[in-house]
């Protein structure tokens, strides 16, 4: 198994470099990076990728735009690239989060993918500055083997580069990769490489050319549980009476090795640490503060094994399957709450209102990936618009609830692949008049009314043939 | 919405001073029995507010899954529906062997909301279905009550109904059960029969021919109806008491209701094919011939007659004789003598458990304790005897139907513990035609005795007033000829002779009355003593709602000293089996889990709560009470994947599989004689323990509850049993264990793949092998595979 991979990556290698010939003639040359720092971090299924980059423009033109380029593979599964720049002097320094934009380039080697950093300030000749860049990955962890039993622990892969890909030259540059526990198989020595702990160093390299390669595969114990939600909908429903109801719809999996053979419940019960040690037992909820009248129920009815901790800051939901997940197990449920309107609803200064809430998912360590947010906005509102920090699709749909007429507007958000650093929050802008909110009571009483009258005039009318 | 009419009924016929008097207590009794309504709804939801709102028990499972699928697939789909999720390989036909009635409402209710934009779930309106059609039963027994004895009984008898146990233990919340919607659709039955007999009118035969219909769709009680009301009718014509209006209370419902049942696929022509119906048909020849003799009586001078009768007599005996002996031949060709089996068991109560186990197995089919009745009734049970009584002062053609259904009902519920639902609406309008007049003798006395004291010239006065509340009866009595002479001219001559006969007999009863009013003390202390008596129902009714009926079974709770725990094992399993095995996977299980799997676990089932083929039953009962190998090659040829068990021996739930096993031996051994029930029994004593058969601890059953039992205490002790299991440590060959829930209450085996053949034995033993697995039809291998 693993030496055709390696035969191929050798291949990969070799390729990037004969590329890097026709890449010289592109107009990017110009920008150097001196430095260049990367620590990944395996602790869970999501790979958070830390990089700092000291770059430098080595050119005679301002540049204010520097490209980020990774393997296709891991563009694929990629949730999120940001980007910060550090300002200020010594002590008083503060981050500025920088703008990043995926990035299509015509001669691009191996179809490496691009994201191109917006600089605030133009990087004038010989100037340089230093980005931080965080970019998280999904579903990169092979579990290896692909099936364990009840009491093996779960191994999983992880492929990258030793060497940073990047269309710069890079001069020096060092990877830390740090894995959950001291439990380490194999991983791929790239001299200088070695390992303490947990942490597994490779570099430091000088002198790099662009689009420099070297695959590396570490082997190692990933026990964490990989949740990850296959779809997940969203509804947030807009009462202007003072609710905010909110239904999460989840199917969730455990995406970790499948589960091979029995499962013992009396093994699980009496030696919880040594069997089913990759197993989901539970989750935890981070929801809004205030939150009231939560439940947690599937289709055939509530789950009963669920704690809510409530404080004036946030509010804590523990959630259990019904059973724990092993690897390639699902399990559906729904989880809804209410929150009070005013927390999240505004109102703009020429007269439109609009909702602020959180995009994601509200499970911690929890990959999505199929999130659609559905906001329906009471019966009556007009011109919705959505402003989301990051592209997603959009439509809108009319729902009818309870007594609607005319429907109500819904907008639909989806977007694919997230992971929690997506919760940041979106806003939903909407015109309503106050008048709408009278009908449905308007409605029920004309209708009560009717059938009084009916009732009256049923009894007061002789309908009898013959007198 | 009964109320106005009354009033408004009663408004024109009497006089101006009483009017208002009236008008006032029709709406108070409008209001009365719209809290009676709202009590009887909302005593029922306690399973929700203790529990959650959920589907309960075993059969208002299949009965949800029915309403998903009609809300889903629209009424002809359903009525095509062919089920191939249960009773695998065969399948089932829901639309022709399922009792619509109870999946059409809810059905037509959720279709309704939606229609209006009220976004209700199917499983909503399935659970609020049962409490709401509690309240229209409580309504409807008002109606009935109210035609027997008056707005007093009925109101009593209403009230009573809302909260009577037995009928809250099948209607609680979540209880989506048949039996929900057949109590109203019985007791509205019911009325409009008596409603008929009393007024003699066509409209209200048609619309009892309708309500006879919707009982038919609703549940396989409604032999009950058609055979109560020939009774009823043959009773009355027995009795002298034979009138046009009972002709027509009785023949439209015949012919109408004989029809309209036919429609209903679950019935079709067992509607005159069955024994059940044979009543119903021969009380419609004598209600003809009895008519007939009448009008010829009307027509010819009594010599005439005599001479008629003796001349047809004597020639319709010779026909009838040959009519019923080619009937009786007919009937007897029959194994069952064209009753079907639980019709049997019910009047010879030792038919099931001699011959059908399948029926005697089922807990609710056992006849009743005596706790069971005050549990059930309550003090309803005292109150009844004084009703009888008081429905024979005076017997009316109402009345003595309240009679003889009371003493039916108490018969069949003797019978079989699930029928006392029947006996319950009963009881209650006895008690609350009981109750309702002690009232009104206790404050009639009262009232007489005060006035009395005070001045003698009131006395008339307040005679009339007192008498009002008891009068009320008689007013209603009294007045319902008048109305129906309005009706029917034709037959106001008739009528008011009656009346007039009756008159001077309720005045002359007046005086006695007051002549025989009780002293003060003590019609005051029994007046309190019969408020105390209902005070007691009261709290014991809700005691009931809340404590004894309430649970779903499926989620159990138990209280101890560190707080509430949940038992939610069921739901456990299920949700694994729907989301963790594949979606064409079989699930074998003992038929109680069949409804439960299908609907939660959306898995195929082998056998399933509809009992309809012994057969497959008992298939299943053999492989559990088989050694491992011979019943994996039973499950192996149903083409089971995995098998389900439940368990309580860890935390004490008796209701286990392994308590329910003499059953699943009984059923496996009556259709394959080679499990026998000796050898699971050591010394006719039932036990798993040391002192077990091996026959006991080498079956399947044993096997699949107890597999590595004893790892969880290190001595295997059994909560349920009391004991400690007799084998413990063994292992599994043809099973492994694929999911056992936190409580170990369900245990989910999956069966291994059959193994390879070994190149070289095969020749050895291929004689053998072939004639096991591949070709099990030849004959030697009947007994090892009797699924063959």
């Amino acid at each position: 198994m693993e030496a055709p991979i390696r035969a191929r990556e050798a291949l990969g290698f070799i390729l990037f470099s004969l590329l890097f010939s026709i890449c010289r003639s592109s107009s990017l040359n110009h920008l150097l990076i001196s430095n260049a720092e990367r620590r990944i971090d395996l602790s869970s299924h999501i790979v958070k990728v830390f990089l700092t980059l000291k770059v430098e423009n080595a050119g005679s033109t301002p540049t204010s735009e520097v490209l980020l380029s990774f393997p296709p593979t891991q563009a694929d599964h990629l949730a999120t690239v940001e980007a910060l720049v550090t300002k200020g002097k010594r002590k008083k320094t503060t981050l500025v989060r920088l703008d990043v934009k995926p990035t299509e380039l015509p001669d691009a080697p191996n179809d490496a993918k691009y994201f191109t950093i917006y600089l605030a300030n133009p990087l004038k000749s010989g100037e340089s500055t230093t980005i931080e860049v965080l970019y998280l990955l999904t579903h990169s962890q092979e579990p290896f083997p692909a099936e364990i039993a009840q009491s093996e622990s779960q191994l999983v892969y992880y492929r990258d580069s030793a060497l940073i890909l990047s269309p710069y030259h890079i001069k020096q540059q060092t990877t830390f990769i740090k894995t959950p526990s001291t439990k380490v198989e194999s991983f791929t020595r790239v001299e200088p490489s070695n390992r303490a702990g947990t942490e597994i160093k490779y570099g430091p390299y000088e002198d790099h050319p662009p689009y420099s390669f070297s695959p590396i595969l570490i082997h190692f114990e990933n026990n964490s549980p990989f949740a990850v939600v296959e779809e997940l909908v969203r509804e947030v429903e807009i009462s202007h009476w003072g609710n905010l109801q909110v239904t999460e719809q989840y199917t969730l999996v455990h995406a970790g090795a499948r589960h091979k053979g029995v499962f013992s419940r009396v093994d699980y019960q009496s030696r919880p640490t040594l069997n089913g040690a990759s197993s989901l037992r539970y989750l935890l909820a981070r929801l809004p503060p205030r939150v009231h009248s939560v439940y947690y129920r599937d289709e055939i009815g509530n789950i009963s094994s669920s704690h809510l901790r409530t404080d004036s800051r946030k509010s804590e939901l523990e959630i259990e399957p019904r059973y724990p997940l092993f690897g390639g197990w699902k399990a559906t449920f729904v989880i809804g709450y209410g929150l009070p309107l005013q927390d999240f609803l505004f109102e703009t200064s020429d007269d439109r209102r609009y909702l602020n809430f959180t995009f994601g998912c509200p499970l911690l360590e929890t990959v999505v990936d199929k999130l659609t947010v559905k906001v329906v906005l009471p019966e009556g509102s007009k011109d919705p618009s959505a402003v989301v920090p990051f592209p997603v699709e959009q439509h809108l749909e009319t729902k009818y609830s309870y007594l609607d007429v005319v429907g109500r507007t819904v907008v639909v958000m989806e977007k694919k692949n997230l992971v929690p650093a997506h919760n940041s929050h979106f806003q939903v802008y909407y015109t309503f008049k106050p008048i709408f909110m009278l009908a449905e009571p308007l409605m029920l009483s004309s209708a009560f009314f009717l059938f009084f009258v009916a009732c009256v005039a049923y009894l007061h009318i002789d309908l009898s043939i013959r007198k | 919405m009964a109320a106005p009419e009354t009033s408004t009924a009663a408004v024109p016929t009497l006089y101006t001073n009483n009017t208002l008097r009236n008008a006032f207590g029709g709406v108070l009794s409008f209001f009365i029995l719209l809290l009676i309504g709202v009590m009887a709804f909302s005593i029922r939801l306690f399973s929700v507010i203790k529990y959650e709102s959920v589907i309960h028990e075993f059969d208002p499972y299949f009965n949800y899954r029915v309403t998903q699928f009609l809300a889903k697939n629209g009424i002809y789909e359903f009525w095509n529906w062919f089920d191939d999720r249960t009773w695998y390989p065969l399948g089932r036909v829901i639309g022709g062997t399922v009792y619509p009635g109870l999946t059409l409402t809810a059905g037509t209710i959720w279709w309704l909301l939606n229609s209006l934009n009220i976004p209700l779930s199917v499983e909503t309106v399935c659970v609020f279905t049962a409490p709401i059609f509690s309240a229209f039963a409580s309504w409807a027994t008002y109606l009935l009550t109210k035609e027997v004895k008056g707005t007093g009984a009925g109101l009593t008898a209403a009230a009573l109904l809302a909260m009577v146990p037995s009928y809250i233990s099948r209607s609680v919340a979540g209880s989506y059960d048949n039996e929900a919607v057949a109590i109203f659709a019985l007791i509205f039955t019911f009325y409009l029969y008596i409603k008929t007999l009393n007024t003699g009118s066509l409209f209200y035969a048609t619309l009892n021919s309708i309500s006879y219909f919707y009982m038919v769709c609703s549940w396989g009680g409604y032999t009950f109806i058609i055979n109560l009301i020939p009774m009823h009718v043959l009773l009355c014509i027995v009795t002298g008491r034979f009138s046009s209006r009972l002709f027509i209370a009785y023949a439209p419902l015949v012919v109408l209701g004989t029809l309209l049942a036919a429609l209903v696929p679950v019935v079709g022509f067992n509607a005159v094919m069955t024994s059940e119906h044979f009543a119903s048909f021969l009380v419609f020849i004598i209600i003809h011939v009895v008519a007939f003799v009448y009008f010829i009586k009307g027509i010819l001078s009594p010599k005439m007659f005599k001479v008629a009768v003796t001349l047809v007599v004597s020639v319709g005996l010779a026909v009838c004789c040959a009519v019923i002996a080619v009937l009786i031949a007919l009937v007897a060709s029959s194994p069952t003598k064209g009753w079907s089996g639980r019709s049997l068991s019910l009047l010879d109560p030792t038919y099931a458990s001699k011959y059908i186990p399948i029926i005697a197995s089922v807990s609710e089919h056992q006849p009743p304790t005596w706790p069971s009745y005050f549990m059930d009734i309550n003090v309803l049970a005292f109150l009844v005897p004084a009703g009888i009584i008081a429905c024979f002062l005076p017997l009316s053609d109402a009345s003595s139907f309240v009679v003889l259904y009371i003493a039916t009902s108490v018969y069949f519920s003797g019978v079989m513990v699930r029928l006392m639902l029947v006996l319950a609406p009963a009881a209650c309008i006895t008690s609350g035609i009981a109750l309702s007049q002690a009232f009104d003798v206790f404050t009639g006395s009262i009232k007489f005795q005060l006035s009395g004291a005070s001045s003698n010239t009131e006395v008339d006065a307040a005679e009339t007033s007192s008498s009002t509340a008891e009068s009320q009866t008689d007013a209603v009595k009294t007045e319902k000829p008048e109305e129906t002479a309005k009706n029917r001219p034709s037959r106001k001559s008739k009528k008011k002779e009656r009346e007039h006969g009756e008159k001077p007999s309720t005045k002359a009863k007046a005086e006695k009355k007051r002549l025989l009013a009780l002293p003060l003390e003590s019609s005051v202390i029994s007046l309190l003593l019969l408020v105390l008596l209902g005070a007691f129902y009261v709290v014991h009714c809700v005691w009931a709602a809340a404590e004894a009926y309430s649970a779903p079974s499926i989620v159990l709770t138990s209280r101890s000293h560190d707080g509430l725990h949940v038992f939610d094992d069921f739901r456990e399993a299920y949700a694994w089996l729907r989301h963790n095995t594949d979606v064409d996977d079989k699930v074998a299980s003992w038929w109680d889990y069949g409804y439960q799997t299908t609907a939660m676990a959306n898995r195929t089932v082998i056998v399933d709560n509809n009992t309809w083929n012994n057969t497959h039953i008992a298939t299943v009962g053999t492989a559990m009470s088989s050694p491992e190998r011979a019943a994996w090659e039973i499950f192996h040829s149903l083409d089971v994947k995995y098998v389900l068990v439940v368990f309580g021996g860890l935390v004490g739930y008796p209701s286990d599989d392994i308590n329910k096993f003499l059953w699943m031996v009984r059923i496996g051994g009556g259709v394959f004689p080679h499990i026998k029930e000796p050898d699971y029994l050591r010394d006719g004593q039932y036990r798993i323990d040391s002192q077990a058969t091996p026959t006991m601890l080498n079956c399947l059953m044993y096997k699949l509850s107890y597999y590595r039992f004893v790892e969880t205490d290190g001595k295997g002790f059994d909560r349920v049993r009391q004991t400690e299991i007799g084998k413990k440590y063994f292992k599994l060959t043809h099973f492994e264990e694929a999911f056992t829930t936190h409580h170990w209450m369900v245990r989910i085996y999956k069966l291994k793949p059959p193994k390879n053949r070994i190149r070289g034995k095969t020749k050895k033993s291929k004689s053998k092998t072939s004639s096991t697995t591949s070709s099990p039809k030849r004959s030697g291998t009947k007994k090892k595979n009797p699924w063959q």
